[in-house]
């Protein structure tokens, strides 16, 4: 291993890291409200809606997030009505068009998630909320939706860290994030090892901290499974008497 | 000039790029089967590990599991293909040839594939492994059986009956990331869409056929997992 070479490596790809997490952190924002909606969508019993969002789901977790990409970036320029168009200023950048893309498809898996938190809240809460008289956006703002998102959160995070990875095939579309850059070390030395490994490196500690952020959430969402610090004591104090 | 209309791309006529993007199709699903075999070996081995290997050998299983699914794909492509060349191209030295040689695409890509599926593949059996009934194992020791009899007998059909959905899911995943393999230059069928596309201009009408084709494909293999998850569950009580 040479040290110089990892270190100057490190650097490069370190600068890069900026970008990654602008194309995950964008895409997952953008991702959840769209998830939510569709979500909605499947719950809502419209059969218009459902079966919108039964599509979309189907359509995007069918094809290659690549495919995906090439089909925002590549194909809608084929149409001069696009080139035309007040949008061609944002679907020309790279950087929007893996956006979007990534957006889509992070879309369709989270609100498969996202459902499954919504059907899971049990409906005896949702009507405990009725009978207090609260309204329906109530409802659902206050109970609904605080335990969905507990229940979901574990798939959820999941979900972040394959999104994190997957902002790596923006690297196709000529966006120099970490991936683009350790592929353009790599092809310039040959020195795949050295790069695979820091580069991994990074990745590795991106997730690493994503997965500890999700937990410490979901610790906080979760007070009713803790201990009271209290009892906690009180417990220890007993088994000392 | 005129530009062809879309369903003039799909035929076998001489604008038609019909027989082009089967022959990529079928190139698709045959890294995805090199690539998801190769993982099911690794995966195989890793379950193994992890379950009763020595502390060296889970550690290593640990590792290798918590890195390959934390680190993108199209990484593990760059290592091995890059790499890959890298190696062959020293070792070509050492014989007296000189220059570049290039590490074959389909092989790094099936490798990648596979190293990647692999680490499901562990975690798929392992679950499944755990979901046997102690007492099956238990009943099988008191009948006598060897620990080989008793592998292929009562371990391996139990375990992959429990992981039969899981491999599903897995084998849909490798399907999709067989697209990354493209960039090796492989002719699979988005590399054959991206030939198309560049030699017609119609990347649009390419891209949207190479989508249809995948979700043909991963389609008829879900029907295809749900019959065999039916046909392996047969025996087994509901309700």
């Amino acid at each position: 291993m040479d040290w110089e070479f990892t270190r100057e490596t490190f650097l490069s790809l370190i600068s890069a890291l900026p970008l990654t997490l602008a194309l995950a952190g964008t895409s997952i924002a953008l991702g959840a409200i769209l998830a939510l909606a569709l979500a909605l969508a499947r719950t809502s019993g419209i059969f218009a809606l459902d079966w919108f969002a039964r599509a979309y789901v189907f359509v995007f977790r069918g094809t290659p997030l690549l495919v995906q990409i090439f089909l925002i970036y590549y194909g809608l320029s084929q149409f001069p009505a696009v080139r035309e168009s007040l949008f061609w200023p944002v679907l020309r950048e790279p950087f929007w068009c893996a956006v979007i893309a990534l957006t889509l498809n992070n879309a369709a898996y989270a609100s498969e998630i996202i459902r499954g938190g919504l059907q899971s809240v049990p409906h005896g809460q949702v009507e405990a909320a009725r009978a207090c008289g609260m309204p329906r956006l109530m409802v659902f703002r206050r109970v609904v939706l605080p335990l969905a998102i507990r229940q979901a959160l574990p798939g959820y995070g999941n979900e972040m860290i394959s999104m994190i990875k997957s902002t790596s095939l923006a690297s196709i579309i000529t966006l120099m994030e970490v991936t683009g850059v350790a592929a353009r070390i790599i092809s310039e030395t040959y020195r795949a090892i050295e790069v695979f490994v820091v580069a991994g490196f990074i990745y590795l500690a991106i997730n690493f901290l994503l997965t500890r952020l999700v937990q410490l959430v979901e610790f906080k969402l979760n007070p009713h499974l803790r201990q009271p610090e209290n009892a906690a004591a009180a417990v220890i104090a007993g088994d000392a008497r | 000039m005129t530009q062809p209309g879309f369903l003039d791309l799909l035929s076998f006529g001489p604008d038609g790029w019909a027989k082009a993007l089967l022959a990529g199709a079928w190139m698709t699903i045959l890294i995805a089967l090199s690539g998801y075999t190769i993982g099911a070996v690794i995966g195989t081995f890793g379950a193994w590990a992890k379950i009763s290997g020595g502390r060296a050998l889970r550690v290593a299983a640990d590792a290798y599991t918590t890195v390959l699914r934390g680190i993108p794909d199209l990484l593990v492509i760059y290592l091995l293909y890059f790499g890959g060349s890298a190696a062959i191209t020293a070792v070509g030295r050492l014989f007296g040839s000189e220059g570049f040689i290039g590490f074959p695409g389909f092989l790094a890509g099936a490798l990648a594939v596979g190293i990647t599926s692999g680490a499901q593949h562990t975690e798929v059996f392992r679950g499944a492994f755990k979901a046997v009934h102690r007492g099956e194992i238990e009943a099988a020791i008191a009948c006598g059986m060897s620990r080989a009899l008793r592998f292929r007998r009562i371990i391996a059909p139990l375990t992959l009956r429990h992981a039969l959905p899981g491999l599903g899911n897995v084998w849909q995943v490798v399907l999709k990331e067989s697209a990354l393999v493209s960039i090796t230059g492989v002719v699979e069928l988005l590399r054959q869409s991206q030939i198309g596309a560049g030699s017609t201009g119609l990347p649009f009408d390419f891209y949207l056929i190479a989508g249809l084709i995948y979700l043909a494909i991963s389609t008829v293999s879900s029907v295809a997992l749900r019959q065999a998850e039916r046909h392996f569950n047969r025996g087994v009580r509901r309700g």
